[in-house]
């Protein structure tokens, strides 16, 4: 984890996230959950970011090659930005609706790809936007206000 | 609910998390899917799962869940274990199936929590 102190910005913390590391999964997500624990933010909100913060964990982790989780903390607003390097997502109005996925069955059998990870990100957050381009990758920006 | 309550019902073995025993838990949810347990569980929830694998806990901490019963008689792993101690939470072990585990914590008078 890297930490940039921005002055007027707030704490930017960044994650690098590893493609099929199963078993360090969550770790991002985890620390997350911790240091706005420790700035005493609501729980609720704490709640909505770690669901969302791990569910966009477990996706880059299940179906990307990799790529980097932010996270920025101001008074105002927490911003979660989950950025990876492909292979991007085909059609992402399909990726949005519940049930559809093309997780592999590694995943499914390890209680993953239900289809339900992008609507609860979009549920949780007060604020949603996702970006997707097949060889580019995918950008996901989450807004919690605080 | 207190948790031993739910592990005297299941008759269950304790496998870490003595000190929160007397913790209560105001519902259950039984789902081997983590996905749909992330989409419906709130907090003070007792998890009931087939699944043994370390993103069962990190499911478990992310939504506050105090307690997981692992069922069939599956007991976790050493690292699993120590996860669940660093984040307090306690780990049951039961012999029951999902289906029987659930049913006898109903009739105990939990119920679940859909939104």
């Amino acid at each position: 984890m890297t930490v940039e102190s921005n002055a007027g910005v707030g704490m930017v913390h960044s994650y690098q996230i590893e493609a099929g590391n199963f078993t360090k999964a969550g770790e991002a997500a985890s620390s997350i959950k911790r240091i706005l624990r420790q700035l005493g933010v609501d729980a609720n909100v704490i709640r909505r970011v770690s669901i969302a913060a791990y569910e966009a964990e477990m996706n880059m982790v299940i179906h990307s090659i990799g790529g980097t989780i932010q996270v920025a903390i101001s008074p105002q607003v927490i911003v979660f930005k989950a950025i990876d390097e492909g292979p991007g997502i085909e059609d992402v109005n399909l990726a949005m609706e519940e049930g559809f996925s093309t997780a592999k069955d590694w995943a499914r059998e390890l209680g993953f790809g239900a289809g339900m990870g992008l609507p609860n990100i979009k549920r949780c957050s007060d604020d949603f936007r996702i970006q997707s381009e097949v060889g580019q990758g995918t950008y996901l920006e989450a807004r919690f206000l605080l | 609910m207190k948790i031993s309550t739910i592990k005297d019902l299941l008759e269950a073995e304790l496998i870490v998390g003595e000190e929160f025993l007397d913790h209560e838990v105001v519902s259950a949810c039984g789902s081997d899917l983590m996905s749909d347990v992330l989409t419906f569980v709130k907090e003070q929830t007792v998890l009931l799962t087939g699944l043994n694998n370390p993103q069962v806990i990190r499911t478990a901490e992310m939504l506050d869940v105090s307690c997981i019963v692992f069922v069939r008689g599956k007991k976790p792993a050493q690292d699993i274990i120590k996860m669940a101690l660093e984040r307090d939470i306690v780990l049951l072990s039961t012999d029951n199936t999902l289906f029987e585990a659930c049913g006898k914590l109903y009739e105990g008078g939990l119920r679940g929590d859909m939104r």
